[in-house]
């Protein structure tokens, strides 16, 4: 930060993606140590206390399961994911340009948030079986599609305007002295200051797509969306079919937030946080 | 035709009065250094002329035309006691701000950005973010970008207030050789009395409660100024003349106490 305090002086990060994205090997071991204890202990406690299969599967017979079932998984799993991508897309998207509007128009902003933070509370989840009525009964991706984007709107314009207007006066000060234009003051102040809360929103509505678009379709939805699997599945006691489901459902989630965080690193080179 | 011209301004801010009757004219090519203690309204001065306060009576010019149009036509260049750089901007980035803002096309500020690496010492530095630099070089960085359009005018609000001594006096140097190579008009706020009198060509002394100048004080140290001149017998006499300055200034506002007539 540009504080007065001298510092010494740091090297200057260099390197592409890979060496802002990958760490050193030793840097994951303590991770992935606790990752293979889990599963161990997971599994022996299940053959330790006989533990029946519709309470809990053996992580292994999880996995053999899901590998014979990769395809139709796979599949599946997509299907959801392009739902919660495009309610990821399509919610944030307008939470950004709602939030550069209420920043713009200060007044606009007074009337709206307190709705918005309110709104903001609500368990928009509990909507799903009424949207699914909304578009063509639930049986198409728009349903689904649409709850992700009302879960993931909240989280992004709270924070992206939370960004917009946490711009220090003295940079404020500073374009003044420039006798910037407010045009000017959004693009080279108010945006880049924001743009690190925005993320922050982003990782947040990554997760909330998956799980409306999962909840979305446990309310009906397509045959070969993973959401309709997994609760068919437990249904006819096929519990591991259904926790590879699950599986699936993770893999998705994290490889969007993971995704998101990347574009993160990329975006934010300045913050020193992001390149250590 | 002065540069800066302040006649009779008032700034209140609410109940407190700020600034009280200040006339101060600056002529082209002088250094004037604003001394005195905190809540003198040296910085409120300092952002009356520059237009980022309005006074609440009297008027501010700047090259001769309101200090409001002289803004609009980027007519100074301003440094703040913090560097005041965007995180986001490389070093090479926050140099060209203002000229980005003035539609400069992309050579001529590559150019000019060089150019002012070169004169801050700063070659080599241009892609780095703000926080890899030390105190000292951010502050150097805001001066590049503050003169980068060269403005005839520069304003500087405590500039080396958060710097160690070392590297305020070689900071100091730097902004003596960068105003001789310039030729520009600066107007400085500072609390130390030793910079005041080592930089400048005249020295304001202000009082506090309410803000006014109190006296204005000549240096007629000779040019350029050296590491010597801090030695020198006549540097020593305007320095005690500065702090006698101060103290009057100070204790004028508030009658004397039984107390402090006995000692």
């Amino acid at each position: 930060m540009s504080s007065g305090a001298p510092v010494a002086v740091q090297p200057v990060p260099r390197g592409g993606l890979g060496r802002m994205v990958g760490r050193r090997i030793t840097d994951w071991l303590p991770a992935a140590v606790v990752l293979v204890a889990t599963f161990a202990l997971w599994q022996g406690l299940i053959v330790w206390l006989d533990v029946q299969e519709f309470l809990l599967p053996k992580p292994t017979s999880i996995a053999t399961t899901f590998w014979d079932d990769k395809s139709e998984l796979w599949h599946a799993g997509w299907y959801t994911f392009q739902e919660a991508l495009g309610g990821f897309v399509v919610g944030s998207s307008i939470a950004i340009l709602f939030a550069l509007v209420l920043a713009r128009w200060r007044p606009l902003g007074s009337a709206l948030m307190p709705y918005a933070i309110a709104a903001n509370a609500i368990p928009i989840i509990a909507f799903a079986p009424i949207t699914n009525q909304w578009f063509d009964g639930g049986l198409t991706k728009s349903s689904k599609v649409a709850i992700a984007a009302v879960l993931c709107f909240f989280p992004v314009l709270v924070n992206t305007l939370k960004g917009l207007t946490s711009v220090r006066p003295q940079d404020l000060e500073l374009m003044r002295s420039y006798a910037a234009g407010e045009v000017e003051i959004f693009r080279r102040v108010r945006i880049p200051t924001a743009l690190p809360f925005m993320f922050t929103g982003l990782k947040v509505a990554t997760v909330l797509a998956m799980i409306g678009a999962v909840v979305g379709e446990y309310f009906g939805g397509a045959l070969n969306a993973l959401g309709v699997l997994i609760l068919t599945r437990s249904r006819l006691f096929q519990f591991n079919e259904a926790w590879a489901g699950i599986t699936m459902v993770c893999l998705f989630g994290i490889s969007l937030y993971v995704a998101v965080a990347i574009l993160e690193r990329v975006t934010l080179r300045w913050v020193p946080s992001t390149t250590e | 035709m002065s540069v800066v011209q302040i006649k009779d301004v008032t700034k209140q801010f609410g109940e407190v009065t700020a600034l009280q009757g200040i006339d101060l004219e600056i002529e082209p090519g002088e250094f004037v250094s604003l001394i005195g203690p905190s809540g003198c309204g040296k910085s409120t001065l300092l952002r009356i002329i520059g237009d980022l306060i309005e006074p609440t009576s009297g008027t501010a010019s700047v090259n001769g035309k309101p200090a409001r149009q002289a803004r609009v036509d980027r007519d100074y260049g301003i440094v703040f006691q913090d560097a005041v750089l965007y995180d986001w901007r490389t070093v090479s980035k926050n140099i060209a701000l203002p000229l980005e803002l003035a539609r400069w096309d992309r050579r001529r500020r590559a150019d000019k950005v060089k150019e002012m690496l070169e004169l801050v010492e700063l070659n080599g530095f241009e892609d780095h973010y703000p926080w890899q630099l030390s105190g000292g070089m951010q502050q150097r960085v805001s001066i590049a970008r503050a003169l980068s359009f060269d403005p005839a005018l520069l304003l500087m609000d405590e500039p080396f207030g958060a710097l160690d001594e070392m590297t305020r006096e070689r900071l100091n140097m730097e902004l003596l050789q960068i105003w001789e190579a310039s030729g520009s008009t600066i107007v400085f706020v500072t609390h130390s009395i030793a910079e005041a009198v080592f930089l400048s060509t005249r020295v304001v002394v202000m009082s506090p409660r309410p803000g006014r100048i109190s006296e204005t004080i000549p240096v007629d140290l000779p040019q350029p100024r050296t590491a010597a001149t801090r030695e020198e017998p006549r540097f020593f006499e305007l320095v005690t003349q500065v702090r006698e300055a101060l103290h009057l200034g100070h204790d004028a506002e508030r009658p004397a106490q039984p107390s402090e007539a006995t000692v």
